[in-house]
């Protein structure tokens, strides 16, 4: 898939229209996780904007960002950015053969603590 | 026999374009009735209406219709070349086959076929048609201006100076509005008390100005030139033509409580007040909810201290009612509320304010005497931050979509003055856009960054939270994609404006259209920006749209030459497509009175014969056709079928929907 079929994708799952961003950066001016964020939540919507996911596939942010959707609540302009972050992450996380979660390596990491419904879920998600 | 001509424009290639004009030329022309049929490239050209004058004259036309653009454009046009070759000037129709056809179609056939059907339908009705005359009204020769702030005071003085009387109604106590609560203004940075209060004392000096405060408008009825509107004085318990304004009964007040509007309830006024010092009637008025002896009988101190008996706890609300020729509404404008905005903290912390709290605590009348301190410990503030756009162009549904206009302009000014007076205070504004279309605008903010040394940060604020007595602005600074956080001792919410609440009842009482977000709409936006749709009604100031001062003056002053184009009128030419009541169908059931938004409509008791030689008494409607505006809600609602529109009968309706169904 070409990059920009790829950015057409990734708009249309995160569901928000991002051309209706004002450049207020007023998501950015929220964001609790910012200090932690390579490519801010404002430049997400930016670079979808112009049809550039390259960055954002490799951005530190997909893992950092805390989907608390402050930036969602605050902006004026009623787009969603960690939608758009959210729709990216779900395209490095689920891409087709990208398998994620390795059974046999699942006892070495196990810990007590983590609930069993989160390796189902786990399973069910990463491992294609 | 009719003898009708058709005349299909080509509007250029607005309608040529997409319409095979001369096909729709022929094929009318073989249409009963039709004995000429002609295209020609722009009818409403002098060579266009001559092509009109000349067929009429050579072949004894008794009707016409002409294809063409919206009747809103050119129907005037074409009924007065009609009436100039002495025809009936309502014995004119127009196929609007340019707005609802050529425009919005592609495809050719289609369109073709559209504009032939259209003209079809023209020619039925037109065939109904009957010569009408229009009726004469005369003119109140007086204005009626609501809302008293600059932008009413401007129209007031304006239509005073041309001779006729008008009033200004005004929903406080005194007239200046919220330009009265400023400090300066810009771009010249003068006073606005000393440019406002001359003309506040203008108006109250005019002869031909009655100023009615604490007044609001109970109900209009009428039409154009004669419109009858009930005000209600509400009861101030002081005399008005007793007061001397010597203010000792504020003094002697005991119920000093009260929070101060003219002060944005920076601080306390008492029970009974004058506004401000310069407010015009300098008369006191009582507040009832926090008087003692409205509330409970018990004090009285005011009656006793005042030297004229001016005070009165009986007075009781007073409706009068006046007869105007024409209405100028000047409602005004209101920061929003901040309820949706928490982020910023405007309820949690005493020291976030807004802008015009701000004016307060900078104007020398305000109440820190003019010298900018903290309203929570009256310290001066060495950090001040202002955040732009607060509810404005917000989209989410919190704030308002449209941009308030005259922030970045006014924060501009705010902080240079407070860089000039107190240099030593640091000044961030977080902008989004820095909007200053205008003379001397531009200029004007770049003085307050090159010359005063304002820190202006591209970016929004995210949150505002409070640390070690400090307010912490968090926000994006983009230019240097940074997040900063300034800590502060002052936040200043440009808040967004919006249109004066009472906008809207007033609009439904006077029947002018309003948009979405509670602005009046205008006549045109371009070529009638200060009228509204409904005749006689004139739209004055930030009730129209968001204005500066500057532009609100342009514009009441613009206002005020329609008003007065108006009045010089001794008569103005009624419609002549005026409903009537075919008394032999009418029941009297009134419920075309009912519904009838101009009054127009009576009844009347009459004789009627009804065969061996007796008469019967029946109640039957009756239209007063110089008061009819043709609206057509009668016509509809009655149900026996007995009202109808001269011009747009039923009949003629039905005519028009058959020649169009008629394959």
């Amino acid at each position: 898939m070409d990059r920009k079929e790829q950015a057409k994708l990734i708009k249309e799952r995160s569901g928000t229209d991002v051309r209706k961003c004002m450049k207020c950066g007023k998501c950015s001016g929220r964001c609790p996780a910012y200090a932690e964020m390579d490519i801010k939540p404002h430049q997400f919507v930016s670079y979808i904007e112009k049809g550039e996911v390259e960055k954002l596939l490799e951005s530190k942010s997909l893992y950092t960002c805390l989907s608390c959707f402050a930036c969602v609540e605050r902006c004026p302009r009623g787009v969603a950015p960690a939608n758009v972050i959210e729709a990216v992450r779900q395209e490095v996380v689920r891409a087709q053969g990208g398998n994620k979660v390795q059974a046999e390596k699942i006892p070495e990491t196990i810990n007590e603590a983590i609930p069993q419904q989160l390796l189902v879920s786990m399973f069910r998600k990463f491992n294609k | 026999m009719q003898k009708i001509g058709v005349f299909v424009c080509w509007c250029g290639s607005n309608i040529a374009a997409t319409v095979d004009v001369k096909k729709v030329a022929d094929v009318l022309r073989l249409e009963p009735g039709v004995v000429i049929s002609e295209t020609y490239q722009y009818m409403c050209s002098e060579n266009g209406q001559a092509l009109i004058r000349n067929a009429i004259k050579e072949n004894g036309l008794t009707g016409i219709v002409v294809c063409s653009c919206s009747p809103r454009m050119h129907e005037a046009t074409f009924r007065k070349t009609a009436e100039s070759a002495g025809l009936n000037p309502y014995m004119v129709e127009i196929a609007n086959i340019r707005e609802q056809c050529s425009w919005i179609h592609k495809d050719m056939d289609e369109a073709t076929e559209k504009a032939i059907v259209l003209g079809r339908s023209a020619i039925a009705k037109l065939k109904l048609n009957a010569p009408l005359t229009s009726g004469e009204s005369a003119v109140v020769k007086r204005a009626l201006v609501i809302g008293g702030g600059i932008a009413g005071i401007q129209s007031a003085l304006d239509i005073a100076e041309a001779g006729y009387e008008v009033d200004i109604v005004e929903s406080s106590a005194t007239i200046g509005g919220n330009m009265a609560k400023l400090d300066k203004t810009f771009p010249t940075l003068d006073c606005a008390a000393c440019i406002l209060t001359p003309k506040m004392v203008d108006c109250a000096q005019n002869e031909n100005i009655d100023i009615m405060t604490f007044s609001e408008i109970e109900s209009v009825k009428g039409f154009v030139g004669n419109f009858k509107v009930q005000i209600r004085r509400k009861a101030r318990f002081v005399d008005e033509k007793k007061c001397t304004g010597c203010g000792v009964c504020m003094q002697k007040c005991p119920s000093k409580k009260g929070k101060n509007e003219f002060n944005m309830g920076l601080n306390n006024r008492p029970a009974i007040y004058i506004p401000f010092a310069q407010a015009i009637p300098n008369v006191a008025i009582i507040d009832p909810e926090q008087c003692l002896k409205l509330k409970n009988g018990k004090c009285g101190l005011c009656a006793m201290q005042c030297q004229v008996n001016a005070i009165d706890y009986t007075q009781k609300d007073e409706i009068i009612e006046r007869e105007y020729g024409a209405i100028v509404v000047a409602t005004g404008y209101k920061p929003i509320s901040l309820e949706n905005f928490n982020e910023y903290g405007y309820d949690t912390y005493k020291d976030v304010v807004t802008s015009l709290e701000l004016e307060r605590l900078m104007n020398a009348a305000g109440p820190s005497d003019g010298h900018l301190v903290r309203p929570s410990d009256h310290k001066e503030p060495k950090v001040i931050t202002f955040i732009q756009c607060v509810g404005s162009r917000d989209t989410s549904g919190c704030g308002k979509p449209y941009c308030s206009k005259i922030c970045c302009m006014y924060t501009a000014k705010h902080a240079m003055l407070i860089r000039e007076k107190y240099p030593d205070t640091e000044v961030h504004v977080f902008y989004i856009d820095v909007r200053t279309p205008g003379k001397n605008y531009d200029e004007f903010f770049r003085r307050a960054v090159e010359q005063y040394g304002v820190d202006y940060i591209k970016g929004m604020v995210g949150k505002v939270y409070e640390e070690n007595g400090k307010l912490m602005v968090q926000g994006s600074d983009l230019i240097n994609n940074e997040q900063v956080v300034i800590p502060s001792d002052l936040v200043v919410l440009a808040a967004a404006i919006e249109p004066n609440p009472s906008v809207r009842k007033i609009a439904t009482m006077v029947t002018a259209s309003i948009d979405t977000n509670n602005f009046l709409t205008e006549a045109h936006a371009k070529l009638r920006p200060v009228e509204s749709p409904t005749a006689g009604i004139f739209l004055s100031g930030v009730c129209q749209g968001p204005k500066d001062i500057p532009e609100t003056v342009s514009q009441a002053s613009a206002c005020a030459a329609k008003v007065v184009g108006l009045l010089s009128k001794d008569k103005l030419k009624c419609n002549a497509c005026v409903a009537h009541s075919d008394e032999t169908l009418c029941t009297g059931c009134s419920v075309c009175a009912n519904v009838c938004p101009y009054g127009a409509i009576t009844y009347v008791d009459k004789e009627f014969r009804i065969g061996g030689g007796k008469t019967e008494t029946r109640r039957v409607a009756s239209v007063n056709e110089a008061v009819c505006q043709g609206c057509g809600a009668c016509t509809v609602t009655c149900p026996s079928g007995a009202m109808d529109l001269k011009g747009f009968s039923n009949k003629q309706i039905m005519a028009e929907v058959d020649a169009i169904c008629k394959r």
